[in-house]
Formats: C-alpha cells, sequence, structure tokens
C-alpha cells in the first residue's frame, strides 16, 4: 500500500512538471530550436535571444563574418544607459521574403516592450545553409570608433536659486512666456488628434507642457489630454517644439471647439548637449511604408543615453498637418552618428511639403 | 466650543444693549465719533460693570468702575473699522458706536510686473502700491506715491501718483536699452526697491559667414542682437539648416557670446540658411566641395 502511495506521489509530480513544461512553451521553444528550415533558424535565434540566452543565441550565428559574441550581445542588449538596456525582446513575428538552396532571406518584426512604451523595428535577416542547419548570418555591428580626443565644453546652465517669498509682491520671478505659435486638429480612423508647435520666447529656459480641452457643441468638456512625451518638454529660448496630443475614440464631429493651455514652468536647464539631425529625407521602408530617416549627432562631449526625434509636418500653406515621433534605440556617443526613422501616415505623405525635426533626450546623472 | 459660546454671548450682549435702553434710563456711553488706529483714548460713562469692546478684529472685556473714564489702550484700537463699546451693569446694557481711521501711511506693498520685459514694448511695465499704516490699515485717504525708475547709464526718472483708495499704481514702456531696471516706490521715508529685467528683443538683421575646411564648412554668425543694438542673451537657440542632395540636415546651436556656429559636411552643391525665433539670416549656397 505505501509502494502505491509513493508511487502515485511521483507520478503525479512528474505529470505536473510536465504540464508546467508545455504550459510555458516548452513545446514550442523546444521546435524553435530545432533549425532544420530558415524559418525555425531565425525563430530559435529570436527565442533565445528573448531568454537572453546569449551562448545559445551566439551559437546559431554564421560566423563567417567573424561577428564577436560580445559586440553581438551589445547590439541587441545595448549599452550605455540607451533604451534598449530598457527593453525587452516581448514578440516577434518572421515571414519569408525570398529563398533558394542556401540561401533564405526573411523579414523580422520584433516587439520590444520598453521604458517608454511598445516599440517596434523592422529587420531583414539572411539565413545561410551549414550542412544539414541553417544559421543566422547576423550582420557584423559597426560601432563608431571615435579617437581619444579633449573635447571642451562650455555651454551655458541655467539654474534657479533662492525661495519665494510669502509677503505679497515683494519677490517673485515670472514663469517662461511661452506662446502655442499653432494649432491643428485632425481626424485619423480612430481618433481626433491636436497638434502644432509651440516656442519659448522668454530669455530662460522653459519646462512646457500643453493641454487640449475639447468641447462640446453645448460649450461642456468632451474630454481632456496633454501632450504627454509627445513634446520637448524643456525649451530654450527661442527654441520651439512640436507637439501632439491624442483623443481616442473621438470624432470630430462631436467637437464644436478646441481650449488650449501651455503650462510653462521656471526649471534649471543647460545648452547642452547639442544634438544636429542629418540627412533628414523621406524614403520607404522595408515594409513600404513612408518614413522621414536621417541620423543624430551628438556634437557634445557627454553620452546621451535616450533620444527622441519628434517631426512636424506641414502643407504648403505651412500648416502643421502631422506630427510624429520615434525613440532611438542607441545611446548617443560623442560625434557619431546614429541613424532614425520616424513613420509618416500615408495620407500626410502625399500632402506634405516641408517638415522639422527636434531632438528629445534624457541624460543620466553622472555618478 | 468655548470661543463659538464667547461669541454668542457677545452677540447677545450687542443685542440686550440695542434694546434695553428703551426700557433703562440708564446715561449713554459718550466716545468720540471717530479716533486714530493706535492711539489711546478714553470714553466716558457711569456705573460699575463690565465693559465690551466690539472690533473688526477682536473683543475686549474687562470689569470697570464707569464714576470715572473708560481707558482705551492703543493696541486695543489697531485695526481700522467700526467699533461698538458696550456697558453692562446691574442697570442693564448701554452701548456707543465710533470709528477707527487707519493712522497716518508709512508702509507700501509694492507689485510690479512682470520681472523680465523685452525692451521697447509699449504699456509693458506696470507697477501697484497699496498704502497702509503701520497696522497694516490701507490708508483710503490720498497719499503722494512716488515711483522712482533708474536703468544703469541712465537718468534717473521718476513720476508721482496720488493714491486713489489706498491703491497708486503706473504703467509704463520698457526703455530701448537691456539691463536691470529698478523701481521704487517710495512714501515720505519709505521705500520699497524691485528689479525688472529688460532683455533684448527679437533678432534684427541676422548674418552668418561660411569658412570652408577640408571636408566641412564652419558657420559663425555676426554678433546677433536686437533691433535696438541689444545682444541677445547667451543659450538663445539659433537654427542653421543645410539642403543638399542627401537630404535637409539641421542644427539648433545655442548663441555663445554673441555668436552662433555650426559645422556641416558639404560634398556637393548646397544651400544653408539660418533663423532665430522669427528672424530669418542670410544664406548661403555652395557649387561643390568647400
Amino acid at each position: 500500500m505505501r509502494f502505491v502511495l509513493v508511487l502515485l506521489i511521483a507520478l503525479l509530480t512528474v505529470g505536473l512538471v510536465a504540464a508546467g513544461w508545455v504550459q510555458s512553451g516548452g513545446m514550442k521553444l523546444r521546435a524553435e530550436r530545432t533549425a532544420s528550415t530558415p524559418e525555425e533558424a531565425v525563430r530559435a535565434l529570436l527565442a533565445d535571444i528573448q531568454a537572453h540566452n546569449w551562448d545559445q543565441a551566439y551559437a546559431r550565428l554564421d560566423h563567417s563574418n567573424d561577428i564577436q559574441q560580445q559586440d553581438f550581445v551589445r547590439e541587441i542588449a545595448g549599452t550605455d544607459g540607451s533604451l534598449r538596456t530598457y527593453s525587452a525582446l516581448q514578440s516577434f513575428d518572421v515571414w519569408p521574403v525570398h529563398a533558394d538552396a542556401s540561401h533564405s532571406t526573411l523579414r523580422v518584426r520584433f516587439n520590444w516592450s520598453s521604458a517608454v512604451g511598445s516599440l517596434d523595428e523592422v529587420r531583414d535577416l539572411s539565413v545561410v545553409r551549414d550542412g544539414n542547419a541553417w544559421k543566422v548570418a547576423w550582420p557584423k555591428p559597426n560601432f563608431a570608433n571615435v579617437p581619444l580626443q579633449v573635447l571642451p565644453v562650455n555651454y551655458l546652465r541655467w539654474d534657479v536659486i533662492g525661495r519665494r517669498s510669502d509677503d505679497w509682491g515683494s519677490a517673485s520671478v515670472d514663469s517662461p512666456k511661452v506662446r502655442i505659435i499653432s494649432m491643428n486638429a485632425v481626424e485619423r480612423p480612430d481618433s481626433v488628434v491636436v497638434l502644432g508647435e509651440v516656442e519659448n520666447e522668454d530669455t530662460v529656459p522653459a519646462y512646457v507642457n500643453i493641454s487640449a480641452t475639447l468641447l462640446k457643441q453645448d460649450g461642456s468638456p468632451l474630454a481632456q489630454q496633454d501632450s504627454f512625451d509627445a513634446i520637448a518638454h524643456s525649451l530654450l529660448p527661442k527654441q520651439v517644439s512640436p507637439y501632439r496630443i491624442d483623443f481616442p475614440g473621438v470624432r470630430l464631429n462631436q467637437v464644436k471647439s478646441v481650449r488650449m493651455d501651455a503650462h510653462p514652468l521656471l526649471v534649471p536647464a543647460s545648452a547642452d548637449p547639442v544634438i544636429s539631425v542629418e540627412n533628414q529625407n523621406v524614403n520607404k521602408d522595408a515594409l513600404g511604408r513612408t518614413v522621414l530617416k536621417g541620423s543624430l549627432v551628438n556634437q557634445s562631449g557627454q553620452i546621451v543615453n535616450i533620444a527622441q526625434v519628434l517631426a512636424a509636418f506641414y502643407d504648403t500653406s505651412g500648416k502643421v498637418i502631422w506630427v510624429s515621433d520615434g525613440y532611438v534605440d542607441d545611446a548617443l556617443m560623442p560625434q557619431a552618428p546614429v541613424p532614425f526613422a520616424v513613420d509618416i501616415p500615408p495620407d500626410v505623405a502625399t500632402r506634405m511639403h516641408d517638415y522639422h525635426v527636434v531632438v528629445n533626450h534624457y541624460t543620466a546623472p553622472r555618478a | 466650543m468655548k470661543s463659538m459660546g464667547r461669541t454668542i454671548f457677545h452677540l447677545s450682549a450687542v443685542f440686550l444693549a440695542s434694546a434695553l435702553p428703551v426700557f433703562a434710563q440708564a446715561p449713554a456711553l459718550q466716545a468720540p465719533a471717530t479716533v486714530t488706529a493706535g492711539q489711546s483714548f478714553a470714553i466716558r460713562g457711569s456705573g460699575r460693570g463690565t465693559f465690551y469692546l466690539v472690533g473688526p478684529s477682536h473683543v475686549l472685556k474687562q470689569n470697570v468702575d464707569a464714576r470715572q473714564e473708560i481707558a482705551i489702550a492703543g493696541p486695543d484700537v489697531s485695526t481700522s473699522g467700526s467699533y461698538q463699546a458696550i456697558l453692562c451693569s446691574s442697570d442693564g446694557c448701554i452701548n456707543t458706536t465710533f470709528q477707527v481711521l487707519p493712522a497716518a501711511p508709512n508702509r507700501l506693498s509694492f507689485l510690479l510686473h512682470p520681472s523680465r520685459v523685452p525692451v521697447n514694448t509699449p504699456n509693458a511695465v506696470n507697477g501697484t502700491a497699496i498704502v497702509s499704516d503701520r497696522f497694516h490699515n490701507t490708508v483710503i485717504a490720498p497719499a503722494k506715491v512716488d515711483f522712482r525708475l533708474s536703468l544703469a547709464g541712465e537718468d534717473i526718472s521718476s513720476r508721482s501718483v496720488q493714491s486713489v483708495r489706498g491703491i497708486g499704481w503706473f504703467e509704463i514702456g520698457s526703455r530701448p536699452k537691456q539691463g536691470a531696471l529698478q523701481v521704487t516706490a517710495a512714501l515720505n521715508d519709505t521705500t520699497e526697491p524691485r528689479v525688472i529685467q529688460q532683455v533684448a528683443s527679437e533678432a534684427c538683421g541676422l548674418r552668418m559667414s561660411a569658412t570652408p575646411g577640408p571636408h566641412a564648412v564652419t558657420l559663425q554668425t555676426e554678433p546677433i542682437r536686437d533691433c535696438a543694438g541689444n545682444p541677445l542673451p547667451d543659450g538663445t537657440i539659433v537654427s542653421f539648416t543645410k539642403t543638399d542632395a542627401a537630404g535637409k540636415s539641421t542644427v539648433d546651436t545655442p548663441i555663445k557670446k554673441d555668436k552662433a556656429t555650426a559645422k556641416f559636411e558639404v560634398s556637393g552643391p548646397a544651400h544653408i540658411s539660418v533663423a532665430c525665433g522669427e528672424a530669418l539670416g542670410n544664406e548661403i549656397s555652395f557649387a561643390g566641395r568647400p
């Protein structure tokens, strides 16, 4: 009787472990780790990346291009406090583009969950036959190699000192003067979007937030939102930033008017870093979407950990018709160009006449 | 709870004091019609009892023998407004009212707006002074307030304003020269200084020049000034834009020591422009590699 009980408990334990393995995707994982087809090779690689199994992932690569593991890991996992270091591969889609007996090209859509939300990335991966198996020919990362040099940095910095007095009229400093220089409400398939540009007209830096209230026909508020991250919040004197405020689930015919508010604050700020936006042009990406591409160059000596690109698109009359934004995965190393791309909706691409790009940046405090 | 009970008691006393003279024959209290805030004075009356002084900000209660005068100390009438004096004895309550007027003006509360203003802006600066006595009572009677304006390197100008119901104000345009504009409100020997920063206005006559290098061209503006000749403050953003076959390149760079500088790689025909705020500068075209 005792033997039967022990056997039952052992069988039950094995059953539960097996169920847990299946439940956690073990079957799928096992299938993905066998690479008898190009798609399986890519899926297996992505599964290893997802699980941070860097050794196994590196072993699945074709090493004919002399790719080093540390470079591969650095590209995938990020470095220098970049956005990629705060990201994880959430899911991926793979579909074939080209295939022959020894070589195949597959298109992969990476879906990264990051500190700023979900981010999509599309890449074409080459897969080559190696005996009975297929291996991914991961392009060798080309990291910028900036020569050792001393870069003098002497940009301005503004501090706000002292404290406000409680005595009426005795001492106060006005908030920075900012102006909403354009506003346009447009209807998208699933939302109403309020967009435009705001300028810091003052001689001191401003931290700006823009809020919009949609008003119904009877003048009562329909919805209120603010620009959240679709704006460069810190504006130096005379600097202009696009902004975009989304109202999901609202139709334009429900709105009679829009009430705009700019909320400027006096904050400490620095004129450093200066980031140039180079070689901007409108192109098609691998999926055939219209995108604005270019590269960012950090002209200062300090690493910019996370950069965000905001682009305002104008029609022929100079009216802002769309504002796109996108984050750059890599940190901006001094003097090294980093590519970026932001989407342009098809209807905007046909009406767009000009554009203006602004870079928002985050730099981690130095230890 | 205790203070509420006391208030009810006071109000009841006022009510009784108003009603009882109809029935009682006690002589009325005699107080001056007006007194100055903070000054001691006396109220005449007769009888022995409890004396109440009900004012806008506090209530005084004391036992008195009013065969002589009831002395009121200055601190008990420091707040201007209407007061009621009540004397309650075994015969009933009697009362009288009087006004406490503000003392001589000797304080100023001064609000100057804004704290920063672009030069040459009409009616951009306004100052408001509220005249009060040493007890913070607003002095309703007209008083002369002098506003003195001084900017480094310029003569001091002033204007005198007669306060109306305790308020004197002025409005002026900003001067053409940038710098700290000190505005002082003065009342007799009392002065209240404030400072406004007059800052440069929009850029005017923005111009840049190009210095070709081996692979890049360095662009530098002339000192950037407004139309009155004031240099724009360092840190103001200047936008350089290069358009060539590779696309558009832009850099927003802050002014340093009155000038803004940028560097672009130029490998073919290119067109470069510069702008600062609403001001557009000159444009430079390159036919090829600099």
